[in-house]
């Protein structure tokens, strides 16, 4: 019955104990977080950067470190998505990005239809590559803060701007197991821009990066076919080779590629592929495509007496 | 990493109405690298007994060589074609008189047994790599995707299927399966065993 009346008073208990609070928190805020209810968890990021809840240990990151998976431990533990193929590169069209879209734990194929493209806002682009929440979640918070820095400046953040704020945000979580490998890929005043941002810290620019346990076989295809000039058709084609190329070499790559080209007027999806449908038949209908399957055994069977046609 | 997954491979053996069948998968890889899509893990044993190995490459192919050459013993002095079940023994000691440093392979045997009264038994037998032998009336798995390929066989399989359907059946359990295992799959093999012949055919499988 008093509570409306305590509610208004400055002399009751509710009030001073209220005002004792505030006094605490030294919140400046008229309306706490909670006010405006959950925004898909980032509500309360705005500002400033996320506070997560720690374990209740005296090395927080050492007792993560022996609960998660890492290379000297497959064994038990929390798996985190680790094998994977990505790749983009600049050329005279944009920038290629290029992914595949295989989910491992250990040698269990847990999915085959992950999305490892980010995508930040209309310009930019993240690719995923080690911890998948780590990249999803750290990608996306980037996402926020350049439409801040949208409204703040009157203009679209620059790639490097934003794969610096990445970087640097990564690089404060050190040592306390983050794991990811990413390029950041979009269009900005500068033209085409790639920059490769990982959680040890490192933030690289370049013409062509791949990242993942099968970038060694799509830097092989990459490199041979890499040229500035490329045409948009040739460049998409490249990128979807050196994917098929990682996706059937490697065990912990493959099921399908998914392929983006950033331009002028921001990114467009060009398609999804599947890695075996390439290696028997091709691509389909696309430009850019040879025609026929990338797979090997396609190219030569019959072509040699080694090697004679199946018989049935 | 387990030496047992170092080369991948999967092999599988069902029993069907009057026939057995028996399937396994053609990679060989170097842990995630894969190498070669035409390895061959399932052999001839006789003309109705199979034998697959799956585990580790070099051992494979010791331990074909070593079963060729005991099996040819068998057959000079018994003057007769060794029976499955006394091929599943002769494949459990093998392996245990290696105890103490076993051959990383458990192998899949496959084959039709006759019986007293002139009729033949469908026969299928897995072991571990020193040679304890698991006889099952339904089907037996081994290799990096066994326990892919239990799950999927588990809901699959049914008693008494006719050569086509048995072929059906062990092909799309070994396909579903390798799909789900890292190091399995790039190609795949069937062999289906009956009274008058082998059916033996290459399947299309996923290349990643």
């Amino acid at each position: 019955m008093n509570t409306f009346v305590n509610q208004f008073s400055t002399h009751s208990a509710v009030s001073q104990l209220k005002r004792a609070q505030n006094l605490i928190a030294a919140d400046e805020d008229e309306y706490s977080d909670a006010t405006w209810g959950s925004q898909a968890g980032f509500g309360n990021m705005i500002k400033g950067t996320p506070n997560f809840t720690v374990p209740a240990v005296p090395d927080p990151a050492a007792f993560l470190r022996l609960h998660t998976d890492d290379h000297a431990d497959p064994n038990c533990r929390i798996k985190i998505q680790h094998g994977t193929t990505t790749l983009a590169f600049r050329f005279q069209g944009g920038v290629i990005v290029a992914v595949d879209s295989r989910a491992t734990a250990g040698s269990y194929i847990a999915s085959g239809t992950v999305k490892k493209v980010i995508e930040i806002n209309p310009y930019l682009l993240g690719t995923m590559a080690g911890g998948a929440a780590d990249c999803q979640f750290w990608e996306t918070y980037l996402g926020m803060h350049c439409r801040l820095h949208e409204l703040r400046n009157r203009e679209r953040i620059s790639v490097s701007a934003a794969s610096k704020y990445l970087s640097n945000l990564v690089y404060s979580y050190k040592g306390m197991g983050l794991s990811m490998g990413t390029m950041i890929c979009g269009w900005d005043k500068t033209g085409p821009a790639v920059f490769y941002v990982d959680s040890d810290g490192t933030r690289l620019k370049g013409d062509l990066f791949s990242v993942g346990s099968g970038s060694t076989f799509a830097y092989g295809v990459l490199d041979q076919g890499y040229r500035w000039d490329l045409t948009d058709e040739e460049a998409q084609e490249l990128g979807r080779r050196s994917i098929f190329a990682a996706g059937h070499r490697d065990a912990f790559s493959g099921n399908t590629c998914n392929l983006y080209h950033v331009k002028e007027d921001g990114w467009k999806f060009i398609g999804n592929y599947d890695v075996s449908t390439m290696y028997y038949d091709g691509p389909g209908d696309v430009p850019g495509a040879p025609g026929g399957g990338y797979g090997y055994a396609i190219r030569t069977e019959g072509r040699s007496a080694a090697d004679p046609p199946a018989s049935s | 990493m387990s030496i047992m997954d170092h080369n991948g491979g999967s092999v599988i053996a069902m029993v069907g109405k009057d026939c057995v069948a028996i399937a396994s998968d053609l990679r060989l890889g170097n842990q995630a690298l894969g190498i070669s899509s035409n390895f061959q893990r399932v052999f001839g044993i006789t003309d109705r007994i199979y034998l697959g190995l799956p585990g580790l490459a070099t051992d494979v192919n010791t331990l074909r060589e070593r079963f060729r050459f005991r099996v040819n013993m068998y057959t000079i002095k018994e003057e007769r074609e060794i029976e499955p079940e006394a091929f599943a023994h002769l494949v459990s000691s093998t392996l245990y008189e290696h105890r103490f440093g076993p051959y990383f392979i458990e192998p899949v045997i496959a084959g039709l047994s006759k019986t007293p009264t002139g009729g033949i038994r469908p026969f299928i037998a897995a072991t571990d790599l020193i040679g304890c032998i698991n006889f099952a009336k339904d089907f037996v798995v081994s290799g990096t995707a066994s326990s892919k390929l239990f799950g999927v066989a588990e809901g699959l399989w049914e008693p008494d299927l006719e050569p086509e359907d048995l072929f059906e059946t062990i092909s799309q359990t070994l396909l579903n399966a390798v799909d789900r295992d890292a190091f399995s799959g790039w190609g795949a093999v069937v062999h289906v065993i009956t009274k008058d012949k082998v059916i033996t055919r290459k399947l299309k499988a996923r290349m990643d």
